[in-house]
Parts: C-alpha cells; sequence; structure tokens
C-alpha cells in the first residue's frame, strides 16, 4: 500500500486530518525539503551579504516558512503568486531554483531576472510567479488582474496573493479585494501578519484587531490559522482553492506568524523585545512539521538527516554557481526596457 | 469611381479602433469608470457594451490605483487590456501601478515578460472643468523609461494610433484633448496603423519650425496660415510621440529652417519644451539656429475656472501668431 | 573548526566598519547570540551577536578599527579545539562594490561668483559663429542687426558681400602726385602697424668682425668652378645656424602657446621695385652657403618679377634685412609677425678698433637684433646674437 500511514487501522485514517488525507508522502517530504531549502537559503543569503557579497539589502523570511510552502503546496504550475519583498520563501515554494536566485542577488546574467531587479524583485515567471514587488500592496492589485484573465480565459487556476499586516492598511488592498469580490474572481488572499509592518505593530496601525476581520467588508470568507503550522494553512487554502475553481470567488486568508529577523539588513529591532523574538522561535515551523512526520512515521531520522544535508548542499553549491556567473555588461544598461524599441537609444 | 471620404469625429475613430481590436483579438478588453451603458464621460465606448458585453467593457469601482493594478495583472497573464481614466487627472492616483509597476516589470525581470497594456487619458483645458479637471500631464509619463507615450491630433492618427498601441506589447499611454473629441476628418474604414515614435509633417515651410502637440497642432496651423500671409512660411511638426521622440525629424527641420518653436499645452517649463529645445540644441541642428528657441506653453498655474483665465493660461492661435512675429521680425 | 567571526555588513552601502566596543575579552566564555561587539554606523550603534558556542579568541581588530566588511576579526574555538590550532586564512573578500556616495565630510560650500563686466563679447547666434569661422571673419567687425547686437546669417552674409568702405581718395592737386595703393603696399602697411602696436620690440647691437668671413669668401670665390657666393649668404646661414643653437628664439607666437619651430626658416628681405618681398629658405640650417646662394638667386630675381608663390614667401622663423649694400651703417628693422626676430644688418667697413692696448683697422659689420619680448627676453636674445657673432667671425665653423 502506498499510504503514508497504511501501518494505521482504518478508523484511524478516517480521523486523519484532511491535510495527511489529501498529500502522499513524498509531497509530504518535498513540503519540507522546501521548508529547509528556504530556511538554509536565507541562512546563506544573510551569511553572504554580512561578508559583503550582496548589494543592496535584503528581506528575510525566516520563521515563516510554513506559510509560504503550506500556501503553495495545492498549487500547480499554471496557477499565479504574486509576492512582497520578503519574498525568497514565495519564490522557492512556488519551484524556484536556488542557484538561480543566488544568481541573481549576486547581479548575474544567470539570475531569474538577469541580474536586473534583485531581492525585491525575483520572479519565475515559468512556474507561475509574477514577481516579488518592492511596493508595500503593489501586488495585490496585480493577483487581482491575473485572477481576472484567469477567469476571461475560462482556465480553472487560481491566483495567491501574498502581502503581510502593514499592507492590508493600503488604499490598494481595499480596492483590490473589492473588485475581487464584485466579479468573483479566482483569488486568495494569503496574508502573512507577522505582527509588524518595518518597526511598528498592528496594534498601533490597524483599526481591527485581525486583518481577517476585514474580509466581511468586502463580502469574502476570511480565515485566521497559525501560521506556523504548515498542515493549517494548507488546509485553508485548500478550502479557498476549491472555492476559487467551481468559480466562487475569493477568500482572505489570514495567517499568524512571525518573522525571526528584522525587517531587513537595516534593522536593529529595536521595536520588539528579545523574550517576543525567543518565543516565537520556540514556535519554529520546522521543527513543528519535522516532528510531526517523525511521530507519524512518515519520515525517520536517517530521512531528516538527509533532507537537512541535501538542502545545505543546495544551498552551498548554488552560491558557488552564482559566484562564478557572468556580470553585466555596463553598455547593456537599458537592454530590455522595452519589447518592441521604435527608437535607438535617444541619448546618441 | 472613387469611395465619398468618410469623415469620423475623432471620439468616433477610437471608438472604431477598440471595436476592431476586439472584433480581431479576444484578449482585447475595456476597462474604466462609466464606460458601459453610460457610454464613457466623453461617449467614447458609447454602445461598445451591447455589442461586446459587460465582461469586455468593464465599468470599474471608483479605484483608479486598484483598478490601474488589476489592468497590469491582467497584461501579465496573457489579456490586451485598454484602460480608460475619465480625466486624466485621476492618473494620480495610480500612478504607482503606471510608473513602479507597469513601466519596470518587464525589466526588473530581466526581459521575460512584456505588459501589453494601453491607458488613454482624456486630458487638456477649455471645458470649464477647472483646475483638476483639465491637466495635461502627458509629461510625467513620458519621464519614464518602460512607458510609450503617444498624443493624437487627428481622427486619422486618433484610430491608427490606438490599434498601434493595442498591438505593441509595451506599456501605451494615450493622451487624447477633450476638445477634440468632437472634431471630424477622415478615417478610413478598414484597420491601420500609425507608427509610434514617427511624427508628422503636417506643413511643410522654410522660415520657422513649429514643433506641437495635440490640439496646438491645430492652433499652429490656424497661426501659420496667418503668418503666411506676413510671408513667414512656417513648417508645423505634430510630434505625434513623446516618448521615443522622433528626433531625426526635428533635427532635420530646424536645420531647414534655422528656428524653432514649441507649441504644447503642459505648463510651459519643465516640460516636452524643454526636451525638444535641449535635444535640438545637442545635436547638429545647433549649428544651424539663427535665433533663439521659443516655447509656448502652459501657464505657471493650476488652470482656472474663469473662462477669459482659462484661455490665457493656454497658448491660443494668436499667442503663437504673435510670439512667431516677433522673432522673425527681430523683436526677440 | 573554530567559528569565524566576522565584521558583518549591517547598512545598505557600507564596505567597512568601526568597531566601537568589544563587550568580551580574549580567552572569554560566549554563547550564541549574545552581543559580543557593536559598530558604530553614521545611524546608530549596531550590535554583533556571537554566530556559536565557545571560547573566543585572536581578536585581531581593537577598538576603533575600521576593518573591511567580511573580514574576520575573531574566532570562537569550541570546547576541545585547539587553542593554539593554525590561524585560518582570513577570507578576504574585496567588498564588490565601491560605494558611490560622496566620502567625508561633506564641505560644501556657495562660491561667491562678482558680476561680470560686459566681457565685450560678440552676441551671435550659432549660425552666424559658423558662417563668421568658415569665411575667416572675425565677429569683432560684423554689424548685429538683431536685438541687443546680435549678429545673425545674414549679418555676416551682408558683411561677405558688401566691399570694404572705400576710404576717401585725396583730392586732385597741383601739390603733389597720388599714387594708389596696391595690395603689396596695404599688406605691408597694415602687417607692419599690426606688428608696430602690437609687438613689444626690443633691440640688441653687436658690431661683428668680417675679415675671416671676407677672406674666406675671396677664397671659395677664386675657385674656377664656383659661383659667386655673397656676403650675405653667409649671413643668412650664419644667422640659421645659429637659431639652431639657440632653439628657444626659434619660435613664433600664437595666443594658445609659443611654438618652437624645428627647423630655421629665414625670410630673407628682398627690395623689389615698389615694396619687398620675403621669401624664405626652409630649413637653412642643414643647406649650405651654395645651395643658399642658388636658392636666395632664384627666388630674388622671382620676387621681383612678382611670380613667387605664396608658399614661397609665407612663413619663416626669422627674417634678415640687409641695406648694406644702400650704404647703411646699421639700424634697426621691424618684426614680421608671428616671429620673434629680425636681424638687421649694415655695411661691412673698415674702422679703427682696440686690440689689446693697440689700435688696428678691422672690417666690421653692425648687426641689430630686434626681439618680440613675449617670446624673447633679453638674455635670449642676446645669447643668440652672440652666437650669430661667432659663426660670422670664425666663418669655418659654418661648414661643420
Amino acid at each position: 500500500m502506498n499510504h503514508p500511514v497504511a501501518a494505521l487501522r482504518d478508523a484511524e485514517v478516517s480521523n486523519l486530518r484532511p491535510f495527511y488525507k489529501r498529500f502522499q508522502a513524498a509531497e509530504l517530504k518535498q513540503a519540507l525539503r522546501r521548508m529547509y531549502l528556504i530556511r538554509r537559503f536565507e541562512e546563506g543569503a544573510e551569511d553572504a551579504y554580512t561578508r559583503g557579497l550582496i548589494h543592496g539589502t535584503m528581506h528575510l523570511s525566516i520563521g515563516q516558512e510554513a506559510s509560504a510552502v503550506g500556501a503553495c503546496m495545492d498549487l500547480r504550475k499554471s496557477d499565479y503568486i504574486t509576492s512582497t519583498h520578503r519574498g525568497h520563501g514565495h519564490c522557492i515554494a512556488k519551484g524556484a531554483e536556488p542557484k538561480l536566485m543566488f544568481a541573481e542577488f549576486f547581479g548575474k546574467e544567470e539570475g531569474y531576472c538577469r541580474g536586473r531587479g534583485g531581492s525585491m524583485h525575483i520572479a519565475d515567471v515559468e512556474s507561475g510567479n509574477l514577481g516579488a514587488n518592492g511596493i508595500v500592496a503593489g501586488g495585490i492589485p496585480i493577483a487581482v488582474g491575473a485572477a481576472l484573465a484567469i477567469k476571461k480565459q475560462q482556465r480553472d487556476d487560481v491566483a495567491v496573493c501574498f502581502f503581510g499586516d502593514g499592507a492590508s492598511n493600503e488604499g490598494a488592498f481595499h480596492e483590490a479585494l473589492n473588485m475581487a469580490a464584485i466579479w468573483t474572481l479566482p483569488v486568495i488572499f494569503v496574508c502573512e501578519n507577522n505582527k509588524y509592518g518595518m518597526s511598528v505593530s498592528t496594534e498601533r496601525s490597524m483599526a481591527v484587531e485581525n486583518v481577517a476581520d476585514r474580509a466581511a467588508s468586502y463580502r469574502m470568507p476570511g480565515a485566521i490559522v497559525d501560521g506556523n503550522r504548515i498542515e493549517d494553512v494548507s488546509e485553508a487554502v485548500m478550502e479557498a482553492t476549491t472555492r476559487a475553481r467551481s468559480g466562487k470567488g475569493p477568500t482572505l486568508i489570514e495567517c499568524k506568524t512571525y518573522r525571526i529577523r528584522g525587517h531587513s539588513k537595516s534593522d536593529r529591532n529595536r521595536y520588539r523585545t528579545k523574550e517576543e523574538i525567543e518565543a516565537w522561535q520556540a514556535k519554529d515551523p520546522i521543527r513543528h512539521f519535522e516532528t510531526e512526520l517523525v511521530t507519524r512515521r512518515i519520515l525517520d531520522e536517517s530521512d531528516v538527516t538527509t533532507i537537512r544535508a541535501e538542502a545545505e548542499q543546495e544551498i552551498a553549491d548554488g552560491i558557488e554557481f552564482a559566484r562564478n556567473g557572468t556580470d553585466p555588461v555596463a553598455t547593456e544598461v537599458t537592454r530590455d526596457v522595452y519589447t518592441i524599441d521604435p527608437m535607438a537609444d535617444p541619448t546618441t | 469611381m472613387n469611395a465619398p471620404i468618410r469623415e469620423l469625429s475623432y471620439a468616433q475613430a477610437i471608438q472604431e479602433a477598440l471595436a476592431q481590436a476586439m472584433e480581431a483579438d479576444p484578449r482585447v478588453f475595456l476597462m474604466g469608470e462609466d464606460i458601459g451603458v453610460y457610454g464613457g464621460a466623453f461617449q467614447v465606448t458609447g454602445d461598445l457594451v451591447h455589442r461586446f458585453g459587460a465582461d469586455r467593457v468593464m465599468d470599474t469601482p471608483i479605484a483608479e490605483l486598484g483598478a490601474a493594478g488589476v489592468a497590469v495583472g491582467a497584461a501579465l497573464a496573457g489579456c490586451r487590456p485598454v484602460f480608460e481614466f475619465q480625466f486624466s487627472d485621476f492618473s494620480a492616483l495610480a500612478l504607482e501601478q503606471i510608473v513602479n509597476q507597469a513601466a519596470k516589470i518587464r525589466f526588473m525581470l530581466g526581459g521575460k515578460v512584456s505588459v501589453p497594456l494601453v491607458m488613454r487619458f482624456p486630458a487638456g483645458s477649455g471645458t470649464g472643468a477647472a483646475a483638476q479637471h483639465s491637466q495635461s500631464l502627458e509629461a510625467w509619463l513620458a519621464h519614464v523609461p518602460g512607458l510609450k507615450v503617444v498624443q493624437p491630433s487627428t481622427p486619422y492618427d486618433a484610430k491608427g494610433l490606438l490599434i498601434a498601441a493595442i498591438e505593441d506589447p509595451d506599456p501605451v499611454m494615450i493622451f487624447e484633448h477633450k476638445l477634440l473629441y468632437k472634431i471630424k476628418g477622415e478615417v478610413p474604414a478598414e484597420p491601420y496603423r500609425v507608427p509610434i515614435g514617427k511624427a508628422a509633417i503636417r506643413r511643410a515651410g522654410t522660415s520657422i519650425s513649429i514643433v506641437a502637440t495635440s490640439i496646438m497642432v491645430h492652433r499652429s496651423l490656424e497661426a501659420a496660415e496667418i503668418l503666411a500671409r506676413e510671408g513667414i512660411d512656417a513648417e508645423v511638426i505634430d510630434l505625434r510621440t513623446l516618448r521615443p521622440l522622433d528626433r531625426p525629424t526635428i533635427i532635420e527641420s530646424v536645420k531647414k529652417t534655422g528656428r524653432l518653436a514649441c507649441v504644447y499645452e503642459g505648463v510651459r517649463t519643465l516640460g516636452i519644451g524643454a526636451e525638444i529645445s535641449a535635444l535640438v540644441a545637442e545635436s547638429e541642428a545647433f549649428d544651424y539656429l539663427d535665433a533663439p528657441i521659443l516655447r509656448l506653453g502652459g501657464a505657471e498655474a493650476p488652470i482656472p475656472y474663469n473662462p477669459v483665465l482659462e484661455k490665457a493660461a493656454v497658448p491660443q492661435t494668436e499667442d503663437i501668431v504673435a510670439r512667431v512675429r516677433d522673432l522673425l521680425t527681430n523683436r526677440i | 573548526m573554530p567559528i569565524e567571526v566576522i565584521l558583518p555588513k549591517v547598512d545598505m552601502d557600507m564596505a567597512a566598519g568601526t568597531i566601537s566596543r568589544w563587550l568580551v575579552k580574549d580567552g572569554d566564555r560566549v554563547r550564541k547570540g549574545a552581543t559580543i561587539f557593536e559598530i558604530e554606523t553614521d545611524k546608530a550603534t549596531m550590535e554583533v551577536e556571537a554566530p556559536g558556542d565557545g571560547t573566543i579568541r585572536q581578536i585581531s581588530a581593537g577598538e576603533g578599527t575600521v576593518v573591511p566588511v567580511g573580514v574576520a576579526v575573531a574566532f570562537i574555538f569550541r570546547d576541545g579545539e585547539d587553542a593554539d590550532a593554525i590561524r585560518l586564512p582570513a577570507e578576504r573578500p574585496t567588498p564588490k562594490h565601491a560605494s558611490t556616495a560622496p566620502r567625508g565630510s561633506t564641505s560644501i560650500q556657495i562660491v561667491e561668483i562678482p558680476a561680470a563686466a560686459d566681457s565685450g563679447k560678440p552676441r551671435a547666434t550659432p549660425l552666424a559663429r559658423r558662417l563668421a569661422r568658415a569665411r575667416g571673419i572675425a565677429l569683432a567687425t560684423v554689424e548685429g542687426s538683431g536685438p541687443r547686437g546680435r549678429i545673425r546669417a545674414e549679418d555676416v552674409q551682408r558683411y561677405q558681400s558688401a566691399p570694404a568702405e572705400p576710404a576717401k581718395v585725396p583730392p586732385v592737386s597741383d601739390l603733389y602726385d597720388i599714387v594708389p595703393i596696391d595690395n603689396m603696399r596695404r599688406t605691408i602697411a597694415e602687417r607692419l602697424v599690426l606688428s608696430k602696436t602690437t609687438v613689444p620690440h626690443f633691440y640688441l647691437s653687436a658690431p661683428c668682425d668680417m675679415d675671416k668671413l671676407l677672406k674666406l669668401r675671396q677664397e671659395i670665390n677664386a675657385l674656377a668652378s664656383a659661383e659667386k657666393i655673397s656676403v650675405n649668404d653667409f649671413i643668412i646661414k650664419a644667422l640659421a645656424m645659429a637659431l639652431q643653437q639657440v632653439p628657444a628664439a626659434n619660435a613664433t607666437w600664437t595666443d594658445a602657446a609659443i611654438l618652437r619651430h624645428r627647423t630655421c626658416d629665414v625670410s630673407v628681405a628682398v627690395a623689389v621695385e615698389g615694396g619687398l618681398f620675403t621669401p624664405v629658405l626652409r630649413a637653412a640650417e642643414t643647406k649650405s652657403v651654395g645651395q643658399i646662394s642658388r636658392e636666395i638667386k632664384d627666388l630674388s630675381a622671382r620676387a621681383k618679377t612678382r611670380k613667387l608663390l605664396p608658399s614661397e614667401f609665407q612663413g619663416g622663423t626669422t627674417t634678415l634685412s640687409n641695406l648694406g649694400m644702400f650704404g647703411v651703417d646699421s639700424f634697426a628693422a621691424i618684426i614680421n609677425p608671428p616671429q620673434a626676430t629680425i636681424l638687421a644688418v649694415g655695411a661691412a667697413t673698415a674702422r679703427p678698433v682696440v686690440v689689446g692696448q693697440e689700435i688696428k683697422i678691422a672690417t666690421r659689420m653692425d648687426c641689430t637684433l630686434s626681439c618680440d619680448h613675449r617670446v624673447v627676453d633679453g638674455a635670449l636674445g642676446a645669447t643668440l646674437l652672440a652666437a650669430f657673432r661667432s659663426f660670422i667671425e670664425e666663418p669655418l665653423r659654418l661648414l661643420v
């Protein structure tokens, strides 16, 4: 038998929650692998950054792996996602290759955006990732637009829109949710509420207690889940995708989670306490999922060791690949501004 | 026997372009406020909703930022949206999606996607709509690499540029002047394209090159007729596209005439005229300049409500005549 | 392996950082996550945490030192690791991108520029300037018909086609004959007025003993095959060789720079009817006296019949004017600009001279060198004159 918990009696099987009914062992292992990949990726990027090898800044999603992987587990390649400035995790969750992401961060031609976008604009269009976005709430109307296109093309795909608690205060959020509802579009709004915009907490910036409380204003179901438990996230998203694919319109899902690192590399963490950070570290999403899988005997310890080692190797290989990449040529600074450029460079 | 010349109004020409584009390509659809049964604030979309349905002629809520972003997302996911701003002034709300998203997504993603989006902006003054409904903001967007910006001045160009814009894989911003919607001109019935990036010489001349946009093309032509009686032979160039500018046409003209006047409705300083003057001064046409460069543009003020002030705030035909005459008779 | 403690990049545009405070010292035990040192940046103090548990050693950067990003400043040795383990080569990645922010304190000031007096530069359109330049017309001489005197193309065109306003012709009179001024006369007039009014002339004189040179010439001319060499031919050669020896004087003045010519091209004043020409002997220092003699005869002959080509009388790096045959003892000549010197020589005459304590008779020739003080200072002129004199008085040196 292929079922992961074949050893259990039928009664126990029927008590399995939907997450464990839906996904095979291989898919669950893949999910854990992806979470490790994200975690190691973020750590590797952080290390390279602190060594001065990466230009600019970056926004790390360490601690938010469950919401990224959980939301994407049930998606197809033809489903879209839009992401945020904190988008490395979403990118990997949707199937991106870490080495091409590293190449992008190192500014190389081999990067997903040929070195032109960097961390905040990382995208993998072939896997349906329409891009991270440097503008808070920039991707929300775009996700709704992608959902509109899906509906016009009579596909049963969905668009998953990742955004944070801060974005839910932007005008674009409200306009976009309103339109998603009035046009009954197949879009799933996944808010990763990590309690802080940059330094200002949700208590100080949001008029309602939960982002999901806003769903009612836009005539769509709102759900609140523990963003650090992958099964909770995934089940909520599965319900939402089922709704969307059957033409019943949008859903707003709020994942309560936390970012272990500061907002960006310049963040001194003055606005929160070490105690708070440590309390959330105790709820590490990877440790939780790993424990679940081992307890349910879907994985054993050697599987875990293999998964960890493979993730570390893939990240190390990816950094090496990126280091040896091709630097863009200065004279190509205006390449790809247009698809069809009717005039030569106006400065000549 | 020749077919009778068919005239359409500028607004009708746009409608015809939209209809023909939607017939030819199922990916094309329209978005805007009140463009459905209301027919559009300037009656441009008219009865298109009855011909193509509410799914293809979509009324949006009053939410310019969000709706513009929806258009961007739809363009990324395989559609060809044509987005109408009710007044160009309202595009200020949507600048985030136009400038930070539509203009830059292709570049930021290393050329792996295109954003085939068209946006239409009813612009300009003269209807008493006052400061927040009368602006000419094309220079703002012409300043942004990644966008293409056009300004048709005739019904013929309105249709041809719109069809070209819809077929263009990049974001194209079309600025239409409200006072031009009712003017009539010859418009062929079949679909055709006016190339983006090419200016048109509307009147050949030898004394001075008048480079104009939109409604100022018409006023410049009127001025040229008056000036001709005084022996001043003006060449009038209709820019048609602001980004990218047709540099060779402008340069060749100034080389011939040795004089340049830029006429446009946008605020006079730090706008289109500055760019045209600079490109001439840095080109080989510099060696042929025999007089200072003139710029006639909008006043350094919001558009006033009072009709006398409203007229005084933008170049009129008489202004063009007077300034060009002063230049040619050596008073400037 | 010990864990590296690097100086991390903590700001977007950071290539190096300063450790402002160490919270631990060499040999202390540290826990992962504990703050071990602080970095001072423009914005604030940033705490840096220990990357692992262990004993911190080999702290290599003290407080106040500037360390490039990514460089190891200490190591954390875990329990059991050899405290004296080989120091690992700290990976020193060069900061990939130099910061483009301005360095150091920006002491950018406001410079007050006093209001400029009218520069007197002509106002002219670009087209007018180009036309004037192409036609060699000085804008200062064109009247502008535009506002504020702006010169337009048509003004330049008008200037070109209108004949120069004819000066008023003097009335016919019994008291004088009217001699029209031809091109040569007018050119001489314009150029020499320009010279006298703009070139700062000064004059150096010296007499030259001619006995040896006259004797040498006699011997040369006695040779059967020889064409007759004149004294002037020797003088031309002497002047050329003197300039070769004093190259700083072989120069011409331009507003932009002084040009030191690589050859000594001697313009020789030749009287013709109605005026004079100055055919040029190019690179005279390389030619023998005989060559010089032949060339000068040809040039003079053609000068007198006005058959010289412009290339034959334009240029030159100095001029020689010899009025000796007219009985002039000495004179001072006017420089032909842009040349810096002109040598005027008079007749070689026998005169009483002091030799030792006695009076003897020697043949001497008075030479006066006019110099353009912008190019040739007193000492330089004197050096040139002395060099010339020594070639004349020791004429065999002309052959070497």
